[in-house]
């Protein structure tokens, strides 16, 4: 469901002058940024920065205090919003993964095209099959969240929320968690996503990954965006002396 | 427990603000023990060997009355054997049934009162919170006296007149204790449970109904097992109470039938050691089969 003025030539999620504090800190204060149909965003900078307040903004995890976000036309900044109707079309990864521990992995990707969807089983099913062998976890699908290790969890989680066929994925530090042998299959599965042309946001520290997959990178601290640009010049021009400290920091 | 990860929902935020909280289902303290299951504990710490000493020393006790008097412990103990059948199935049964009932009940009762708790409309968790907290601080004599004496002794349904015994009376006394310590135990695995559960869920257009139901009491219900068996336990040791208000369970008749020998306080060492012995040999076992289940449904954080 999209707002009916929307058509896709216009940003797919657009945040404008976002304001938000938790009590009397202020976190969030006047961010804007657009997201094209098809890009791949990542949002860098250092912790406290607001990036992973912004980003649960976006599905109304969280609310704002003053601004506006439109996702596909929709204003999420609405009292009267239909969160439900959002959620089906944003999908969120986070860091902890957050698997339900009493299901099995296809029954976690299975659960919500069936209860929120109303798909009958046998669809979803089907479906989550194919999301599995998707994310390269074929044989997992009986297994269950304790008996997986932290990149495949992720892997099921990404898959997971596939299944309910979103129009773009945001992803919230999804591989802070993982050590460094299997950070590469989490961003191996998200890099297949986002060439087959999925909208996705990220919040990152891999550099890597946001250098070759991003389209546009945002950096971010002290809850205002402080220079962007693609990465081809992003690195290498940066101009602002924060984003320069920072960037000498981590690369 | 404030942190900036948790959705903006006020509700949530208020489950932590019972002061007499079960906050989590299993807190340690300074033994290493948990908390809430310390009756159990206390209980499944008897090794048998140690049960065998104790109940050695009670017999030699009552062997010191014996040369002063004419009624011997030999005579007594032959008095228990005798009304044994009739203490145990007229008397321990009935304290068994009315456990039973009462937690029937009281768990039924408790896990709505312990939902309404969590629920977001404010004026229902509110309510819920009161009840539980009035009901878990009152002593439970005073509630069955309240009870019994206020519920009539016959109601009237359709026409036809049906006696309401003293004995059910008594397990809707006892339910309203054991309905507000299990709306703690409910609540506080609610609150157990990560709040990313919540948020992985909701991010995936769950209603907060369907939240719950599927994802959040499923893997509530094995950590509320040994605290509720843990209640189970006192309960059942607690249902002596109810011959205070003319039951006929197994203290009555164990008096009756003292009354019955004519009343050698001879006689008081045997029939209430038995009474101690039967309900302990009910209840350790339980003590010791809910601290493995402990054992074995400790969260991992």
């Amino acid at each position: 469901m999209t707002n009916s003025d929307w058509t896709p030539d216009q940003p797919l999620v657009s945040i404008k002058d976002v304001h938000k504090s938790f009590g009397d800190l202020e976190v969030l204060k006047g961010v804007t940024l657009d997201v094209r149909q098809g890009e791949v965003i990542c949002i860098i900078g250092p912790s406290g920065s607001g990036k992973s307040t912004l980003i649960r903004c976006v599905n109304a995890l969280n609310t704002i205090d003053s601004g506006s976000i439109k996702v596909e036309g929709i204003e999420v900044n609405d009292p009267a919003l239909d969160k439900l109707e959002l959620r089906k079309n944003v999908g969120m990864v986070f860091q902890q993964y957050n698997l339900f521990p009493h299901k099995t992995a296809l029954e976690n990707v299975m659960m919500a095209p069936i209860k929120v969807l109303k798909q009958s089983v046998e669809e979803a099913e089907e479906r989550a099959r194919v999301l599995i062998k998707r994310v390269n976890l074929v044989g997992k699908e009986n297994s269950y969240p304790g008996e997986l290790s932290g990149g495949q969890q992720q892997r099921v989680a990404i898959a997971r929320s596939l299944a309910m066929n979103p129009d773009v994925m945001l992803f919230d530090e999804v591989t802070a968690a993982l050590d460094p042998e299997t950070v590469n299959e989490v961003l191996l599965a998200i890099k297949d996503l986002a060439q087959d042309g999925m909208t996705c946001i990220l919040v990152t520290h891999e550099m890597g990954f946001a250098r070759e997959v991003a389209d546009h990178i945002y950096f971010t601290d002290r809850g205002v965006i402080v220079e962007h640009g693609p990465p081809s010049t992003f690195f290498t021009e940066a101009t602002d002396p924060r984003t320069q400290e920072f960037l000498s920091q981590i690369l | 427990m404030k942190s900036i990860s948790k959705s903006g929902k006020a509700s949530r935020d208020r489950f932590n603000a019972t002061d007499l909280a079960v906050l989590k289902p299993f807190k340690y303290n300074q033994a290493g023990q948990v908390q809430d299951l310390q009756f159990s504990h206390w209980l499944a710490e008897f090794s048998p060997r140690s049960l065998l000493i104790i109940a050695l020393l009670f017999l030699l006790w009552p062997g010191l009355a014996m040369a002063q008097s004419n009624y011997s412990f030999a005579q007594a103990l032959d008095a228990l054997w005798r009304w044994l059948p009739f203490i145990v199935t007229k008397g321990f049964l009935l304290n068994l049934i009315v456990s039973f009932l009462t937690m029937f009940i009281g768990t039924i009762a408790g896990v709505l009162l312990g939902l309404g708790q969590v629920s977001p409309l404010r004026p229902l968790a509110r309510l819920s919170w009161l009840i539980t907290q009035l009901f878990r601080n009152s002593p439970w004599l005073v509630l069955l006296f309240i009870v019994m004496l206020a519920l009539p002794f016959e109601i009237e349904i359709g026409g036809e007149i049906y006696p309401i015994p003293d004995w059910l009376k008594a397990v809707f006394g006892l339910a309203l204790p054991i309905m507000a310590n299990i709306s703690e135990i409910v609540r506080g695995a609610i609150v157990s449970v990560p709040t990313g559960q919540w948020e992985a869920a909701e991010s995936l257009a769950y209603s907060r109904q369907q939240t719950l139901w599927m994802v959040i009491l499923p893997q509530c219900f094995k950590r509320m097992i040994p605290p509720w068996m843990n209640w189970y336990a006192i309960l059942t040791m607690a249902t002596p109470l109810i011959s205070l208000l003319g039951v006929e369970e197994i203290i009555t008749l164990s008096r009756q039938a003292m009354e019955a020998e004519d009343n050698h306080p001879e006689l008081l060492v045997p029939f209430f050691g038995f009474a101690l012995i039967i309900f302990f040999a009910y209840c350790y076992p339980i003590a010791r089969l809910t601290i493995r289940l402990e054992k074995r449904f400790v969260v991992r954080q």
